[in-house]
């Protein structure tokens, strides 16, 4: 591993202005990716800036919702009392991620921060636009099993790997971030971005912006939740492609609905155009397979990953139906 | 590595073989090196290279000892345990967060000791498999490993011990499927997960404390 300088952190607004005039530092928290990544050599930071001492770990109600700390634990917010009762959706993507010693690891913003697990991306020895922009994309021609089949461009294919982002695109969080130049609010859904010609950029924080708090309002979707988790084996494993679903449910009629579905894009993928189609329907397996079709038009597959066609739509029923019954 | 902070931690039958290991490795190393760097390091300075990286003070636990080190920032919570303090009972499997055998607890809570530098502990207080032992007799885990064979060839056993210590603690043993979701992140090459369920689900209804 390079050598680097530690500093740990007091104050945002140090920890800020380190980061933002060092284009070789960054912000650690839990590690759990940054580490992994630093040991392979894909990401070698001069200068880390340890923020795990700010006061960004509470978990609170605040303007018709939840203010969850970007350094919240993944699993303090999975077991929090709030999240399980006003946003279950969340705690369940939370605990469909990576493993109980992870999860005490992981903090919010982190886990939005993670970088693709895409092969290419993680072995130095192969061309990466992402890791190495111009070196084109080995997963393209590749071995491209785990990959995008919308929003992806030729300079990139790979997917976000995160299961809370999922959750949190469909319930339409906000993003609190604080930089040097002050602090903003960014919809969760313009957090992460499409590689497009760049994608070494996963999300559009500006240098030195830090999360502070991801904000999830209060919404009908209290009960009728599911996160349905394609994977190569029971647990502890990435997602082949996942579905965020969640309703609200009045006689027998969808009155409200969100899906959003993870592993098919370089982000969160929110699925609009499918919720529309469930409101005001019965929450029957028809009405839902209509969705599923909705949601799949676009989708593109590459040679290896065709699979995801078919897992797609499947899985959204899957995930629609078990919520209706939750 | 700072040998000249290394806290007065009790010998360990390992220590020998551990030795022998570190200088071996060395040789081999210096084998393959230009004769230049062998004579620079016949010199030594390679030990003023290492003092001139730089050194962070870090004040933590480990297993109820107080220690205060001095450690380079690179260096992982899991290799300022095994090689720093020769505490060689958390393993080290992946190296990458993936296998659970590096599981130890950080203020009560398990964690992949390689996942993090330990220079982000400091004040904190951590637990290996050495500390789960009360003397000579073993935590109500360790017996139950041993009784239900929980293990064959044992290099992950250290992990999942501590990583069902934590399980029963948090509430997530209550059935054989929430066991399973619960201990997914240690991986037994050795396929013993039958009788490692059967362990923490004596234990658990065992009602010990744990």
């Amino acid at each position: 591993m390079n050598q680097f300088q530690y500093v740990r952190a007091t104050k945002p607004q140090a920890a800020i202005e380190a980061v933002a005039k060092d284009a070789n530092a960054r912000f650690i928290a839990g590690g759990t990716n940054l580490v992994d990544l630093m040991k392979r050599g894909v990401m070698t930071p001069q200068k880390l800036v340890d923020i795990n001492r700010l006061d960004f770990r509470k978990i609170e109600r605040q303007n018709n919702g939840l203010r969850i700390g970007a350094l919240a634990l993944n699993s303090t917010v999975a077991d929090d009392k709030q999240v399980r009762e006003r946003q279950p959706l969340l705690a369940l993507a939370l605990n469909a991620g990576a493993s109980p010693q992870l999860r005490n690891m992981a903090t919010v913003g982190g886990n939005m921060l993670q970088r693709t697990r895409c092969a290419y991306f993680y072995d130095v020895t192969m061309p990466c636009n992402k890791r190495q922009p111009g070196t084109g994309c080995g997963a393209l021609e590749g071995i491209n099993r785990m990959h995008a089949i919308f929003g992806f461009s030729d300079k990139c294919i790979a997917v976000h790997p995160s299961d809370m982002s999922v959750a949190l695109v469909a319930l339409d969080a906000t993003v609190q971030v604080s930089g040097p130049k002050g602090n903003r609010s960014i919809p969760f859904a313009d957090f992460h971005r499409l590689p497009g010609d760049t994608p070494e950029k996963d999300t559009n924080l500006e240098p030195g912006e830090l999360i502070t708090a991801v904000d999830v309002p209060d919404g009908p979707f209290t009960k009728h939740v599911h996160y349905q988790k394609v994977r190569e084996r029971a647990s502890y494993a990435f997602a082949l492609l996942s579905v965020a679903a969640a309703l609200d449910i009045e006689n027998g009629t969808i009155k409200a609905a969100r899906l959003a579905m993870g592993g098919v894009a370089h982000k969160p993928w929110r699925l609009t155009a499918a919720e529309q189609v469930l409101v005001g329907k019965p929450a029957t397996e028809e009405t839902f397979r209509q969705a599923a079709t909705v949601a799949m038009q676009g989708a593109k597959s590459f040679k290896h990953n065709e699979y995801k066609l078919r897992l797609g739509p499947n899985a959204i029923v899957q995930a629609l139906k078990t919520a209706a019954a939750a | 590595m700072a040998t000249n902070h290394e806290p007065d931690v009790p010998a360990n039958h390992n220590e020998n073989r551990r030795t022998f290991l570190k200088q071996s490795s060395l040789l081999t190393a210096l084998a393959l090196v230009p004769g230049p760097v062998v004579s620079a390091a016949e010199a030594k300075l390679d030990e003023r290279v290492a003092e001139a990286i730089e050194q962070i003070p870090l004040s933590l636990k480990v297993n109820g000892k107080k220690l205060k080190l001095k450690v380079e920032p690179r260096t992982t919570l899991l290799d300022l345990l095994r090689e720093n303090l020769n505490l060689t009972g958390t393993k080290k499997g992946c190296d990458y967060g993936q296998c659970g055998a590096c599981t130890v607890h950080v203020d009560g809570q398990r964690v992949n000791s390689c996942l993090s530098f330990a220079v982000m502990h400091e004040g904190q207080e951590i637990t290996t498999i050495e500390g789960l032992a009360d003397g000579d007799k073993l935590h109500p885990m360790q017996e139950a490993f041993v009784k239900h064979d929980g293990f064959q060839c044992g290099y992950c056993t250290p992990g999942q011990i501590m990583s069902a210590v934590a399980c029963v603690r948090e509430g997530h043993a209550g059935s054989e499927g929430e066991i399973r979701e619960y201990m997914s992140g240690n991986i037994c090459r050795c396929g013993a997960y039958t009788n490692i369920v059967a362990a923490i689900q004596d234990v658990k209804s065992g009602g010990q404390k744990v």
